[in-house]
């Protein structure tokens, strides 16, 4: 293992916090679809010294945003950790290290890997596939680039090799299910520092999952945080459970969101107590998951809503963050 | 088996629009077995063709010829007597079929009359799917016979990923036609016992051997004529 400041890896927040047994917290923040810095100035602001760190997501579900690297690099600007992620997608593997170079140049620490939404569901259908690494490949890559310091040709990195705290994505609810607990175990044997989660809302099923993640012994290889979201709307709550491939939302959910402002006429006023519904699910959904064996934290995804996150984290008892 | 359509009947009728003598060629191998550009094939389209230029007003000279496969030069010198009289040849081959008669006719104008869409076999009557991507370096005793370059979206070899859904792929839509080809491997070592297999990390792949690297050549020296 290579020597990073003071026996860490890469010396990210988020490292730090896991290393030292709290119980962690990330957020997400989404770059927006044009080249306008003052709007990562807007969202960061209602993240800032919330999270212990921010995932800045890459080309999302295929449409093009503004780039995760500049993203990433404008919310540390703006006092937001970022978890860079990077796709499989858009980018060869010389375009990949090229990147990392770059990012942890920029001060970037933190590096999600992942397969990658296909193009089909973007708005540039017609873009050739790239698709040269997949996650686990790519999650190799990058622990080779800190720990072996070499390129993934196997070339030596001369001066400042880029360490990143790896991390990676499972889907637990995916099929085939059997699989998915060896599939994260190999992505720790890949390399992986940590692991965020697809939203959960079924917890029991979620349990059944950890609890084979933690006989295969991978909770001590890699952290894992649960993914955990506010549903805007019931609306929102059903397009989830019918529309989304690999998601499960339980009709009980679902039928939280429709009860809440059963009989309030004013619009504006039905919307703000099915939020409130909604940021109220996704506390208990915290409070359970700390309870679950084998989470080291949660990883909060509010779409769009990242005003959501400070309540939330408020309300589940995990503000103040921890400063280790 | 190569895997092609037919072009679109107004797609050909304008490429052909200034033509006044037309050779159809089929060829008799892959896209006769696909009914794309077989003999039976060329003489519906010389002929839907003969009697659009009719209507048009003016009709045109549209002759056919099938070969048993447009791909080798000796089978093609069977057309070299007479493709010289005609203002176009329509190929009715696979792409490879169509560059061939471009090759070995240098002063013919050839244009192809079919979209080659790719390697694979017939599930059923009328059904083709696509099976090999031609990657240069098979490893189908890793997955069970089943290749992950081909039939992944993604071309992972370390899947499935997040968006396998019930056996189907994430781009599979309503139709639900495209399979996740990681969950058919995984279920399948795992019902043989190989999942030790499946925990072995495939490093990432070498596209040298690929289309990636360039255009690819095989010289076999043990086939090859000696040099005069």
């Amino acid at each position: 293992m290579a020597e990073g400041t003071n026996g860490y890896k890469s010396g990210s927040t988020l490292e730090k916090i896991l290393r030292a047994g709290k119980f962690a917290a990330t957020a997400e923040l989404g770059p927006p679809k044009n080249a306008d810095a003052e709007v990562i100035r807007k969202k960061a602001v209602h993240l800032k010294g919330v999270a212990d760190g921010v995932n800045i997501t890459d080309n999302q579900t295929a449409i093009v945003r503004m780039s995760s690297i500049a993203a990433a690099a404008l919310s540390a600007q703006n006092g937001v950790e970022p978890i860079m992620q990077m796709t499989c997608r858009d980018r060869n593997r010389l375009a990949m290290q090229a990147d990392m170079l770059g990012a942890y140049a920029l001060g970037i620490r933190n590096l999600l890997c992942l397969s990658g939404d296909h193009q089909q569901f973007g708005n540039h259908q017609m873009a050739k596939n790239v698709f040269d690494l997949d996650s686990m490949t790519l999650v190799r890559m990058v622990k080779d680039l800190r720990d072996g310091n070499k390129f993934q040709c196997g070339e030596e990195i001369k001066g400042v090799n880029p360490r990143f705290f790896i991390g990676a994505a499972e889907n637990p609810f995916a099929d085939p299910f059997d699989y998915r607990p060896y599939r994260l175990a190999k992505k720790a044997q890949a390399g992986a520092d940590f692991i965020q989660t697809q939203l959960i809302y079924n917890v029991p099923k979620f349990r059944e999952f950890m609890k084979r993640v933690v006989d295969l012994g991978v909770h001590e290889k890699v952290y894992i945080l649960a993914g955990v979201g506010p549903i805007k709307t019931a609306g929102a709550a059903k397009y989830m459970r019918d529309q989304v491939p690999g998601m499960d939302v339980p009709d009980e959910i679902v039928a939280r969101m429709e009860a809440a402002g059963k009989g309030i006429e004013d619009k504006k006023a039905k919307a703000e107590v099915a939020r409130e519904e909604g940021i109220k699910i996704c506390v208990e959904l915290i409070q359970q998951m700390r309870e679950i064996p084998g989470v080291a934290g949660v990883h909060i995804m509010a779409i769009e809503w990242e005003e959501a996150v400070r309540p939330i984290l408020e309300r589940a008892g995990l503000l103040p963050r921890p400063v280790v | 088996m190569i895997v092609a359509e037919q072009k679109p009947f107004e797609e050909i009728k304008t490429k052909i629009a200034n033509a006044n003598k037309v050779l159809v060629v089929g060829c008799g191998t892959c896209v006769t077995v696909c009914f794309a550009g077989g003999e039976k094939e060329v003489g519906i389209l010389a002929s839907s063709l003969r009697m659009a230029s009719k209507v048009d007003g003016k009709e045109k000279q549209i002759d056919e010829v099938t070969v048993q496969r447009q791909c080798e030069w000796e089978y093609l010198d069977t057309l070299k007597d007479k493709i010289g009289e005609y203002d176009l040849v329509l190929s009715l081959g696979c792409g490879i079929g169509v560059q061939a008669i471009a090759e070995h006719f240098p002063d013919a104008r050839v244009i192809p009359g079919l979209n080659t869409a790719f390697l694979g076999l017939p599930l059923e009557q009328g059904v083709w799917a696509e099976r090999c991507a031609a990657c240069g370096n098979c490893i189908l005793d890793l997955t069970g016979g089943i290749c992950p370059i081909a039939r992944c979206s993604k071309s992972l070899l370390n899947g499935p990923c997040g968006g396998s859904d019930e056996g189907k792929c994430e781009i599979s839509g309503k139709d639900r036609t495209v399979e996740c080809a990681w969950d058919l491997i995984v279920k399948k070592l795992m019902a043989r016992g190989e999942l030790d297999k499946l925990l072995e990390i495939q490093p990432a792949k070498n596209w040298q051997t690929s289309h990636d690297g360039g255009p690819r050549r095989i010289s076999r020296e043990d086939l090859m004529l000696a040099k005069e």
